[in-house]
């Protein structure tokens, strides 16, 4: 048996020789408070400070104006759409990965996660290519009077895209990590298929599908690069809250481009707390288990 | 056909669940990719090549390339200095710091763009400073590495967090009681350990870098040749009605993306083995 080195050792050792010296440990964490600081607080507080340059009034004036009600609305009926849609597909492709065994299932995994490394641009452009006027289906749609890029479907399309493998990357590791000995024993007991999914899967993963669909919905709320390409900008009807901003920064009108752009920055920080609420409990929930 | 592919076992839904996630697979993300390959093959290989080797096309990857390595680099050593100390040290504020960490993530690019034009502007909060230095940040190429470095920031932090956590107490311990000293332990024991992941995170931060459009087309000022980024190219392109161009210089881009990918994947295999190596050792 070895005593405890603190013990062992003499005083040229101090019992906290595992960590630095006080001096070092503070010039580190002033050295990354100053890193953090120059790139992400201070950027942070300028946004706010931008956005109420002008006043609480023209603050408020600038988010009530109807073309940025217009990119609010646009904004949130792209999440509504692209959200549940990749939810119903993260679901499915986390029940057949995890739950079953069969060939080709590491390839699915990584053309899953796939859109991550495609860069916004490019994911915007593919739909230009298929659906624009000079596209596969251009011609066929451009007859038929059906309006796909620089307009609404082009921008929940592009959103889909790129947001396509939030949820799935959070429930496959999770169910992964639960196993299928729970579901089993519903279907021994007699429970049919949806009972199972519904009363004993979808309870476990709760905290999982919560912390992806909000992820998912930051996402899907301020893509810019992708909707940018499909969306032409037009003013009050093709424009998300992202566009919006972009464009009254070009105009020079800053103080309302801030006040729009602080819209997102809250729903990112809201995004961050739950965020930090929902690992907390997924944590409680793995500890409980164990 | 497929029932014979799969394990044995009493759970329903396996044609089903599989179906849908091809189909869907396919619909949102293999065709449309696919579209890119086909576009390009319409062209023949000189004009192809032509257009992907143009000298404003080289001037963009110069600049994409580069600014992203260097973004990357920084996001190395102070995303991994970040790590160390949210890990290691207690300091108040620690937990909400820990979770902003993640912003890059939830703020959306066109927001990081403005924010940061206007701060490090010649007349913005930092700016203001750096300007009697002589040193200009916005509208220049050094901005370009600012956003990237704000965007790729959680990359090499959030890597290296879970692996510094798992670090046990003992060995570094047992270097101590053979009469290593803090820094040789670093140098010998903790670096070598924490170098796989590093490298992960510094890819990763690459990768994202490279492809990022939002946050810097509004630091950079876009001049071509100087600081025009190659996603902004493709955008100008595709704008002017030059859908093949796009498509050439997006395919290019494409395959660089393709190709970290590939790089990622064997780092991360990499740092599982060491990981497993220095539990096997442990025991």
């Amino acid at each position: 048996m070895i005593a405890a080195p603190g013990i062992l050792l003499d005083k040229s050792h101090p019992q906290n020789a595992l960590t630095e010296p006080a001096l070092i440990r503070m010039l580190l964490i002033g050295l990354t408070m100053v890193f953090l600081g120059l790139f992400l607080f201070l950027p942070l507080f300028a946004v706010f400070s931008q956005a109420l340059d002008k006043g609480v009034a023209a603050f408020l004036s600038a988010v009530r104006e109807p073309d940025s009600l217009a990119a609010i609305r646009l904004t949130l009926l792209v999440a509504a759409i692209s959200v549940p849609l990749n939810l119903f597909f993260g679901l499915a492709a986390a029940w057949a990965i995890t739950k079953f065994d069969f060939p080709g299932k590491d390839l699915l995994i990584t053309l899953v996660d796939l859109p991550f490394s495609v860069s916004p641009v490019i994911s915007g452009l593919i739909y230009v290519l298929i659906f624009g006027l000079q596209g596969w289906m251009g011609p066929w749609l451009s007859t038929h009077d059906i309006k796909i890029i620089f307009a609404a479907p082009g921008i929940i399309l592009a959103t889909i895209f790129v947001t396509f493998p939030f949820v799935a990357r959070e429930l496959i590791p999770l169910m992964q990590a639960q196993g299928c000995e729970e579901e089993e024993v519903a279907m021994v007991l007699g429970a049919n298929g949806l009972q199972t999914f519904f009363r004993v899967t979808l309870p476990n993963i709760r905290w999982g599908i919560v912390y992806g669909v909000i992820l998912c919905n930051a996402r899907a709320m301020g893509e810019f690069g992708a909707v940018s390409v499909v969306s032409g900008h037009i003013r009050g009807a093709t424009n998300t809250i992202p566009l919006h901003v972009e464009i009254l920064y070009n105009e020079y009108n800053f103080a309302a481009a801030f006040a729009v752009a602080s819209l997102l920055v809250l729903l990112a920080l809201a995004t961050l707390a739950v965020k930090s609420l929902v690992e907390w409990k997924i944590r409680v929930q793995l500890s409980g288990t164990k | 056909m497929i029932f014979a592919l799969k394990r044995q076992g009493i759970l329903p839904g396996f044609n089903l669940a599989l179906g849908y996630t091809i189909f869907y697979l396919s619909l949102i993300v293999l065709i449309p990719l696919s579209a890119l390959v086909f576009k390009t093959s319409g062209m023949t290989w000189e004009k192809f090549a032509g257009t992907v080797t143009s000298s404003r096309v080289m001037a963009s990857y110069r600049v994409t390339f580069g600014a992203a390595f260097l973004a990357a680099s920084i996001n190395a050593v102070f995303g991994s200095l970040t790590a160390w100390v949210l890990v290691r040290y207690k300091f108040p504020g620690k937990k909400v710091i820990d979770a902003l960490v993640d912003l890059p993530f939830a703020l959306p690019t066109a927001v990081v763009g403005i924010t940061l034009a206007a701060v490090y502007s010649a007349n913005g909060w930092i700016g203001s400073f750096l300007e009697p230095w002589g040193i200009k940040v916005a509208y220049s190429p050094t901005g370009i590495v600012v956003a990237m470095t704000v965007i790729g920031m959680p990359f090499v932090i959030r890597t290296l967090q879970p692996v510094i956590e798992d670090i046990e107490k003992e060995t570094e311990e047992s270097a101590l009681c053979l009469g290593a000293n803090r820094l040789q332990i670093f140098r010998y024991l903790l670096f070598p350990m924490l170098l796989p992941s590093i490298l992960t995170g510094f890819a990763l931060a690459f990768a994202r870098a490279l492809g990022e459009y939002g946050s810097i087309i509004f630091i950079a000022g876009n001049m071509p040749m100087v600081s025009e980024i190659t996603s902004l190219l493709i955008v100008t392109k595709l704008e002017q009605f030059d859908y093949s161009g796009a498509t050439a210089i997006a395919l290019v881009m494409l395959i660089a993306s393709f190709v970290l990918l590939l790089i990622i994947n064997l780092l991360q295999r990499w740092s599982r083995k060491f990981a497993e190596g220095n539990n096997g050792k442990r025991t």
